[in-house]
């Protein structure tokens, strides 16, 4: 999967050209994902918050499965660069016609867009629709199922970096439901990458995966002992659902495990950071003095939404352009 | 008919000849054997020579599409891919549509495969009511308009209460059962072992312990009620433990394995590759250790093809809504001497576990090369090659576990009957 999740997202020069997973790419390129992050970050400060980067192109969102806050960002991030941008809500409308994944996305093409932001609840549409369907429009992956959701690793690694200013030497925490975390699997693949020390998951075996060193982190039963000289604490979301399916009690116990109080907080480095995907939820992941605390990232992490997802769009923008120029999309499949 | 083959090295119980000899086939059996048949007036020659001349091959697990729709393939296109496999005789899953429910349907099944077909066709029934697990199929009427065995057809029988009534009422009629063993909420929405790949992948697992259990319920309740029972595809180790308990305590009990899980593992589908979702789904290497392990041992009596064809576009989705299944009844042999090749199982195990193993499931005389014996027969040149591509397969569904990939073993001719219903032509069809 590494190699082949490369061949899918890079040009033959090593551009980025669909962003489908952290998997695969490399230290340099997130870095480069980064920096270029950092660039759009006073963009956003101007009055006229616009680059033309994107101008011209057609930004379609395709959203399978319902999102406001990472559809918006996506969109933001799309007019900031001056890209002409399409909002589909698919979920209520072709698929429910019986129309197939593949159908939809060759109409869409023919209608000449250039990228698709896609999030779908089955893991691995984006490598199928990239590798299968339409090869020449830019894929980003905007969260597949309990696969990966790169742009939302990439902003909180953009703020840790902000915070930490490096990456080596630290020790990173993800608490919580790992197993359904799209979010949690494309984080450890960023952190490993960009050179942590150890990143380390802190669940219950019902949230965790069969075998959760796959992933390539220690794992951790209790906070008392997970939390130990961490430098970053990632808090994920955990969904009503899980209580329904047998594999916790109550949310009330949960948060006496594992959510994320001030006592819990002390057994971490002093001034470590507290992060959260969003949206929250208080006296269930974490106590509202911890969240609104001042070892809190959480709000700033939302406005780095914006600047990565602009990063990424007209990174994967300007390989896919090269790619079209030069003919030779590599790795496109026949059928 | 009359015709002969000379040369040929008749395989014996799994093991080929060393001397070459001549085959005289009449009216549809082998009428003599061994000797000097040149002054015999025959309508057709074959060279055997550097061939092998095997007692026709048995698929116990290979999904027909029909009826069905038009779109996966047919009675006679499958079994024209599993005539040029080798195979003589294949049964296939109650899983058509309708399903395979009732004898109106057993008996759609046999006329067409006796009009179109390229092989015999041993329809396997449906153990409940439309697969759905709630009530007991007609399964004496089933078994006497043609069915062999009946089975879940890879669906799971929701209750053990119900499934300890169908072995009961089976056992009563001394019916064979085919059963897939796999815990349905256990399973739930998985599709793809609950292991390294899947983790990655973020795919939602099957876990080991949806088969094992099942495997463990199936033998308790064969055990108690007596009925006689075949359980796989089997994907995992102690699946194999299992089942070599089961028979060492001398329970009535029979095992298979798909062949694409002696040949790949969970590592086939990096890269979200939708051609290798399988159910079971592949393991690991250890499970697929121990699977040819069970071949060699004999625990495992049979090797299947579980040649699932289905057409491109059920493969064209995100990976956990493509459709399970390869087409591989072309290519079982070829794999299985792949193996052999690599020194991970014996020559005469494989060759068991095709014919030998598989009749004894079904309750045949055990195959050989003897006079008068049927003249359904398979001849197969071992030290030649061939490339498995899509355009070139005789099955419609194009999904194989190899591609463009040289395999061992080429089926020179394959008789059913004494008629000959595949020929090799050499062009690489």
């Amino acid at each position: 999967m590494p190699d082949s999740s490369r061949r899918l997202q890079l040009t033959a020069d090593g551009e980025l050209r669909h962003f489908l997973a952290i998997e695969g790419l490399d230290e340099p390129l997130l870095t480069r994902i980064l920096d270029t992050a950092d660039s759009f970050i006073e963009v956003g400060e101007r009055t006229i918050k616009k680059v033309p980067l994107l101008r011209g192109r057609t930004v379609v969102n395709l959203f399978f499965e319902p999102s406001t806050r990472t559809r918006s960002t996506f969109e933001l991030a799309a007019k900031r660069l001056s890209a002409d941008v399409l909002n589909l809500d698919i979920g209520t409308s072709a698929t429910s016609k019986g129309e197939s994944l593949s159908d939809t996305l060759l109409n869409l093409r023919a209608m000449a867009s250039d990228m698709f932001v896609m999030r779908h609840s089955q893991s691995g549409a984006p490598h199928f629709v990239a590798q299968s369907v339409t090869p020449d429009v830019a894929i980003i992956n905007a969260g597949d199922g309990r696969h990966e959701h790169p742009t939302q690793a990439m902003l909180d690694m953009l703020t840790i970096r902000q915070h930490m200013k490096t990456f080596s030497g630290l020790r990173v925490a993800i608490v919580g439901d790992v197993q359904h975390s799209r979010v949690a699997r494309s984080q450890i693949r960023a952190l490993n990458t960009l050179g942590v020390d150890e990143v380390r998951l802190i669940a219950p075996d019902t949230l965790l995966p069969h075998e959760p060193e796959a992933l390539g982190a220690r794992v951790f039963h209790r906070m008392e002992e997970g939390l130990r000289n961490v430098d970053v604490i990632i808090m994920l979301r955990l969904q009503h659902e899980r209580m329904e399916g047998a594999l916790l009690p109550s949310e009330s116990e949960f948060y006496r495990m594992y959510g994320l109080t001030r006592e819990k907080l002390a057994y971490a480095n002093p001034g470590a950071l507290v992060m959260h995907p969003g949206p929250i939820n208080r006296g269930v992941e974490i106590e509202s003095a911890v969240a609104d605390g001042p070892q809190s990232v959480i709000l700033g992490q939302v406005t780095n939404g914006i600047a990565v997802r602009m990063a990424v769009m007209s990174m994967a923008m300007g390989g896919q352009l090269n790619e079209r120029q030069s003919g030779t999309s590599e790795g496109v499949a026949s059928s | 008919m009359k015709w002969r083959v000379d040369n040929i090295h008749p395989v014996i119980d799994g093991e080929p000849s060393a001397n070459p000899t001549s085959v005289l086939v009449v009216d549809g059996r082998i009428a003599a054997l061994g000797a000097d048949f040149s002054g015999e007036r025959v309508e057709r020659e074959v060279d055997g020579a550097g061939q092998w001349l095997l007692p026709g091959l048995i698929d116990l697990n290979c999904h027909l599409p029909e009826p069905g729709s038009d779109r996966g393939g047919s009675i006679e296109s499958e079994t024209r891919a599993a005539a040029r496999g080798g195979f003589t005789t294949v049964c296939t899953t109650p899983d058509t549509s309708p399903i395979n429910d009732s004898g109106a349907v057993t008996h759609l099944i046999l006329d067409v495969a006796e009009r179109n077909g390229h092989t015999r066709v041993l329809p396997v029934g449906a153990l409940t009511r439309g697969l759905e697990g709630e009530r007991l199929s007609d399964m004496a009427g089933l078994t006497r308009a043609g069915c062999v065995a009946l089975g879940n057809g890879g669906h799971t029988t929701a209750s053990s209460r119900v499934l300890r009534r169908c072995m009961a009422y089976a056992h009563t009629f001394g019916v064979r059962l085919f059963l897939q063993p796999e815990n349905a909420s256990l399973a739930s929405d998985g599709c793809a072992h609950d292991g390294l790949v899947a983790a990655r992948l973020g795919l939602p697992g099957i876990p080991e312990v949806a088969e094992t259990t099942a495997v463990n319920e199936l033998l308790m309740l064969a055990e108690e009620t007596g009925a006689n029972l075949h359980i796989g595809p089997l994907s995992c180790a102690r699946s194999v433990t299992l089942v070599r308990a089961a028979k060492e305590a001398g329970h009535n009990v029979t095992a298979e394995v798909g062949i694409a899980h002696l040949e790949a593992t969970e590592a086939a589908i990096e890269g979200y590759n939708g051609t290798f979702h399988s159910r079971p789904p592949l393991r690991t290497e250890a499970d697929r250790r121990a699977l040819l392990e069970g071949v060699e041992s004999g625990v495992i009596d049979a090797i299947v093809s579980q040649h699932r064809p289905s057409d491109k576009a059920a493969k064209l989705a995100p990976f956990p809504e493509t459709q399970p299944g390869l087409s591989t009844v072309e290519s079982t042999l070829s794999l299985g001497l792949e193996r052999v090749a690599a020194g991970e199982l014996s020559r005469r195990a494989l060759l068991r576990a095709l014919t030998c193993g598989p009749a004894r499931v079904l309750g045949l005389e055990a195959p050989t090369i003897a006079e008068d014996r049927v003249a359904d027969l398979t001849l197969v040149a071992p030290e030649q090659h061939w490339m498995p591509a899509a355009r070139s397969l005789y099955s419609a569904g194009p999904h194989l576990p190899v591609m463009e990939r040289e395999l061992p073993g080429v089926v020179m001719l394959t008789a059913v009957d004494g008629r000959i219903r595949h020929e090799h032509k050499g062009d690489g069809s």
